[in-house]
């Protein structure tokens, strides 16, 4: 047990560390914040597209799924932290420089997209292929369809954010290795590189309470969504 | 009365499961419809009636082009649906309504904009879009339902809003794909006058696909009796009989 004395002296060492705390959580917010709404855009799309070109979906078209498939599956294939060196080069060309929340952002929300891609696809492969042929039968456009899907599927789509906004929350840990900074990156500078625990245990609590708020918005949400 | 429908000859295979090949080591294509013709007139009920796989639901499927077919014509109020572009499709399907086994009806939408939905992409003038969606909810008998969602609905309401989705744009055909089949007989005895109903008071012309005996003798003006992929004969109902004339079109008739 920490006694009182011991208590109130990590209080102060937490204290003397403020400042970089409330900058570690600015910049995890920016990065998940930047990340998953591109992820959501881009991977939403690329999701889309790849259900849409599968077997006995009306864009088939077996090369063209077997494109956006292979380059999904080479993207994931990726550990992250092999993805941010590689993609370093192409950072600096964008951002004009390879490090930074910024910089950082940029890879979590390559390696999010093509995760959510993913997730996109399974949650439209679930809606009842029924839905699809009423709608055609009516003489819906194809982009009518696709609201339609993404409709149907919005219970689904909404825990798929959850779950991609969370992995990105632990991804953009290890951005703290590309000066990514965020609270991940300063529970591994300050509470393993320094051995002050107490910080650790602080942001290792800190992203806990994140977590379970994002899930149980998501699932509040999910649940509200879900009318079948 | 005008000929509404007209199948010229339509075909359709489908390619089989990759494990069934012909002798050649060609994959296998299935024939679910053979050469077949048919006249629909105007007003008419009319029934497509035989065993599982004997391709009534792909006839059926080819007449708004779901399926498409092979070869032959599908003439719909006078336009060959086959030479249509997709943009031109989508218009012509807008008279061409359908129900389904299944009900298919968009479970996060309300049974109002399941019905609205129809009248919008079918270019209902949207500040008539309420009236016409309570209009069409009132002939099913379910204006006190327009705010639910599907899955608070039975089965038998489920399909009446099916029926009010796809009379909403009042079209000229209304297909219905087995619509009785997930229903008990009592669901299915109302479900049968409604359509009735409809087909009187809106002259619509109306084609099912059941396989069951009796839909067919309480519905319907005439039934092509149909048996692996061919078209037998179109039999007359009469007296809530079947007229049926061909040896395996009498085995049909006779069971229920």
């Amino acid at each position: 047990m920490l006694t009182g004395t011991e208590l109130s002296a990590s209080i102060d060492k937490l204290l003397v560390l403020r400042k970089e705390i409330v900058s570690a959580f600015i910049d995890t917010f920016v990065m998940l914040g930047i990340s998953t709404t591109v992820a959501i855009v881009i991977g939403g799309l690329f999701g889309v597209f790849l259900f849409l070109s599968s077997d006995r979906q009306f864009l088939q078209n077996k090369t063209l799924y077997a494109v956006l498939g292979g380059i999904t599956n080479f993207m994931r294939a990726f550990p992250f932290v092999i993805l941010m060196i590689a993609m370093s080069p192409f950072t600096k060309a964008i951002v004009g420089t390879g490090i930074g929340p910024i910089a950082a952002s940029l890879v979590l929300a390559i390696a999010g997209s093509f995760y959510f891609a993913r997730l996109v696809e399974q949650n439209l492969r679930e809606v009842p292929r029924g839905i699809i042929e009423a709608t055609e039968s009516m003489g819906a456009r194809p982009f009518t369809i696709i609201k339609v899907l993404l409709n149907e599927a919005r219970s689904g789509l909404v825990l798929s954010v959850t779950i991609l906004c969370i992995s990105l929350l632990s991804y953009s840990a290890a951005a703290g290795m590309i000066g990514g900074g965020g609270l991940g990156d300063l529970a591994i500078r300050y509470g393993y590189y320094r051995y002050q625990t107490e910080v650790m245990i602080f942001i290792v609590l800190v992203l806990s309470i994140m977590v379970i708020s994002i899930q149980a918005s998501g699932n509040w949400l999910a649940t509200r969504l879900d009318k079948r | 009365m005008n000929d509404m429908i007209v199948l010229n000859d339509v075909t359709k295979s489908f390619l089989s499961d990759r494990s069934i090949k012909d002798k050649d080591g060609k994959p296998h294509w299935f024939t679910a419809v053979e050469p077949t013709s048919l006249t629909i007139k105007q007003g008419e009920i009319f029934g497509l009636m035989g065993y599982s796989g004997a391709g009534k639901s792909t006839l059926l499927r080819l007449i708004n082009m779901l399926e498409r077919p092979d070869s032959g014509q599908v003439v719909i109020d006078g336009t060959d649906l086959t030479t249509l572009s997709a943009s031109e499709l989508r218009i012509a399907r807008h008279n061409i309504g359908m129900i389904f086994q299944q009900f298919n009806l968009m479970s996060n939408q309300t049974v109002f904009d399941n019905v609205a939905f129809n009248l919008k992409i079918s270019g209902y003038p949207s500040r008539d879009i309420h009236k016409r969606v309570m209009d069409c909810l009132a002939i099913v008998d379910l204006t006190d339902r327009a705010g639910h969602y599907p899955a608070q609905l039975s089965g038998g309401q489920k399909q009446r809003v099916g029926i009010a989705r796809a009379i909403a744009p009042s079209p000229k055909v209304l297909l219905a794909d087995e619509p009785t089949s997930a229903l008990d007989p009592a669901t299915t005895r109302s479900l049968l006058t409604c359509l009735r109903d409809i087909n009187e008071q809106l002259g619509v012309t109306i084609v099912i696909v059941t396989h069951e005996m009796s839909v067919i003798r309480r519905l319907c003006d005439r039934a092509a009796l149909l048996h692996q992929g061919q078209l037998l004969e179109v039999a007359d109902v009469r007296d809530g009989l079947i007229q049926a004339t061909t040896p395996i079109g009498k085995g049909l008739v006779v069971e229920d």
